[in-house]
């Protein structure tokens, strides 16, 4: 057997995986009865509807027209990811200030170009305007600065 | 004449100096929005959701709603100037929109564009005004097996309205209901799906899931791509369209119009929906259709007319049946609920003033949009220039801003980091995230009315089928799917989705 529509075979895999999951874990709760279903019950049908479908798709995916699942690019990945994961724990230790510095600086490094003095001058206007809009305009409880600055 | 007291209640709110405010700033951010390719309404409402909750309720939806029909105005200037959808509902206009520009007819392009949105506008704003009273009042009268079978209906209306495979969609839908019922069930109490964390009992946030599929993994999906933008700089000048253009558009426009008016009311409708048929239909109405995709001005006056018209009939299902047909819609919910009202037929007799409020407040932002948007066309050329690669990380900025700031948590900025990988995993599959969207706002009402339906018939399944509205609703449902997967019809949707 050969996988003809790459897409097809890994979404069904995707949804199968997921449907499988959900179901597993609701055995953890009641499952009550059809008249008074328990937390189990919803779950429980979907998770198998889902993992059937997931199936019906994966199947198929051996019939049908040839395609690849386009290439992954790390790069803009990774670096997007982890300047958004940054910026979650950095915001309330160092401010937002540098917080924004981080995201813009590390974000930028998953684009196409580069140029230090592009995205510095880019993070200072955020930054201003984060302090501005967000701080003063709707006072969000943001530190600015370092905490441990005071 | 009830209709005219209604409108008159409406416009009064709609014309306070706070709401004209928060109406004008919604309409220029969904402008602005739409004109940018690569930002869309989806993110730009789910951004502005938190900021909402210090507003008051009317002045809040009154904005979000201008953001969705404003960005349909903007995402035009875009199509036709740089040959690029500003906004996924323009990517038709590009085709004959972008060849008018070049032919030196980039004015009239927009004036068409302009006015037919204006026109679809006004005209979807009295259909509103006309048809959710009567609905409303049906809903009432719905119980929880009706409200179950409507959004199975909604759904898998969403799903066949997708473009791409059905079965995948469907499969989106379920895991989307699934992802949603994440965090405690209300009637006994229990932590479901939580792991041990505390911060999944109370849920996974709607607006977590929605920026991390919709915003965050779009950009990642346009920074694989390069970027080449070619605008259209050459002076635009006169706005307005000739005689003859007129003459042309004019019939364009009423088709446009209606068709979009009926697209939207759908659920899984709206605009993206509305001017791809328009678009269709156009080309197979027209007598000569050898000019389209050559700078054919009625190429751009239908949809462009229908993709307003169906961006506002699409907050029908939201207001009356309190169910929405989209992903916008369902951040309006959002929105909704984090002022504390539950959206449903009670609305309307509830909350007159909210509800009339915001359909007088959809005509004015029209009015705005028309008066301003030819004078700031030149603004919005000049912000065309600027590269993504100075957008993205602003956007990055606000998506981490937004949903940091609701519950102030890490623990969001970091489900919104597992939803992006979610999200473009999905997009590299080619698997819809729009259907997943809708699921995961409908798990919990779904659950919920499914329970009571349940509890009330003993057990029974078939309560279903014996109540005449709920067995109409299912039996279209069925009705949808068959229509589907029958072979003929499953080619027309291809070829329809292809153009």
């Amino acid at each position: 057997m050969k996988i003809k529509n790459a897409k097809d075979f890994w979404a069904g895999a995707m949804f199968v995986a997921f449907g499988l999951g959900f179901a597993i874990v609701a055995r953890n709760y009641p499952m009550g009865s059809g008249v008074r279903m328990g937390p189990a019950y919803f779950p429980t049908v979907l998770g198998l509807l889902l993992a059937v479908l997931g199936l019906a798709i994966l199947v198929h995916s051996f019939a049908s027209a040839h395609t690849r699942v386009p290439p992954f690019k790390f790069r803009p990945l990774i670096l997007v990811l982890i300047a958004i994961g940054l910026f979650g724990l950095l915001l309330k230790p160092l401010g937002l200030v540098l917080a924004t510095f981080i995201l813009v600086i590390v974000g930028a490094l998953g684009g196409h170009e580069f140029r230090w003095r592009d995205v510095l001058i880019l993070a200072s206007i955020l930054a201003a305007f984060g302090v501005l809009v967000f701080n003063y305009g709707l006072s969000l409880p943001f530190n600015i600065w370092p905490a441990a600055l005071g | 004449m009830e209709l005219i007291s209604n409108l008159s209640l409406g416009f009064g709110v709609a014309l306070t100096l706070t709401n004209l405010f928060y109406c004008l700033f919604g309409v220029l951010l969904g402008t602005l929005i739409g004109v940018l390719p690569g930002i869309g309404p989806v993110a730009t409402i789910a951004m502005l959701l938190p900021v909402t909750f210090t507003l008051p309720p009317v002045s809040a939806l009154i904005m979000l709603a201008g953001i969705y029909y404003g960005a349909q105005y903007g995402g035009s200037t875009t199509a036709i100037l740089v040959n690029l959808p500003g906004e996924a509902a323009s990517v038709v206009t590009t085709l004959d929109g972008y060849q008018m520009a070049r032919q030196g007819r980039a004015g009239a392009a927009l004036g068409i564009a302009a006015i037919g949105s204006f026109i679809a506008g006004c005209f979807a704003t009295v259909l509103i005004a006309l048809f959710a009273p009567p609905l409303a009042d049906l809903a009432l009268k719905f119980g929880p097996a009706e409200y179950f079978s409507l959004m199975v209906l909604g759904l898998i209306a969403a799903t066949v309205l997708a473009h791409g495979s059905l079965i995948k969609a469907i499969a989106m839908v379920v895991l989307g209901l699934l992802l949603g019922i994440v965090g405690t069930d209300v009637n006994s109490g229990t932590a479901r799906f939580n792991f041990g964390i505390p911060e999944l009992s109370d849920g996974i946030g709607f607006v977590t899931v929605a920026m991390g599929m919709f915003g965050i993994a779009e950009i990642i999906v346009n920074l694989e791509h390069g970027e080449k933008r070619e605008v259209f700089t050459a002076k635009v000048t006169n706005l307005l369209p000739t005689r003859k253009d007129f003459m042309q558009a004019a019939p364009a426009i009423a088709r446009g119009t209606l068709l979009g008016s009926a697209l939207g009311i759908l659920p899984g409708g709206g605009a993206l929906l509305a001017s791809f048929a328009a678009y269709t239909f156009e080309k197979k109405m027209a007598k000569d259709a050898s000019q389209f995709g050559k700078g054919d001005i009625r190429g751009v006056a239908g949809p462009e007319s229908a993709n307003n018209a169906g961006a506002q009939t699409s907050f029908i299902p939201l207001l009356t049946l309190g169910i929405p047909s989209n992903a916008v819609m369902a951040l309006m919910i959002g929105a909704m609920m984090i002022q504390g009202i539950a959206p449903g037929p009670q609305v309307m007799s509830e909350k007159p003033d909210l509800f009339w409020g915001m359909i007088a407040s959809m005509w004015v932002g029209n009015l705005m949009l028309v008066v301003l948007n030819l004078p700031l066309i030149g603004m919005w050329i000049k912000l065309l220039t600027v590269p993504y690669r100075f957008l993205y990380p602003a956007i990055l900025l606000f998506c981490c801003i937004g949903v940091y700031s609701i519950n102030n948590s890490s623990f969001d900025v970091l489900m919104m980091v597992l939803f992006a990988i979610l999200g473009y995993v999905c997009i590299k599959l080619e698997c819809e995230p729009a259907p997943l969207i809708l699921g995961f706002i409908l798990g919990p009402m779904m659950e919920e009315n499914l329970r009571r339906a349940m509890l009330l018939s003993r057990g029974d399944p078939m309560v279903f089928l014996q109540k005449p509205i709920s067995a109409g609703l299912l039996a279209v449902a069925v009705l949808l799917l068959v229509i589907v997967v029958a072979p003929a019809v499953r080619k027309k949707r291809e070829e329809a989705f292809q153009e």
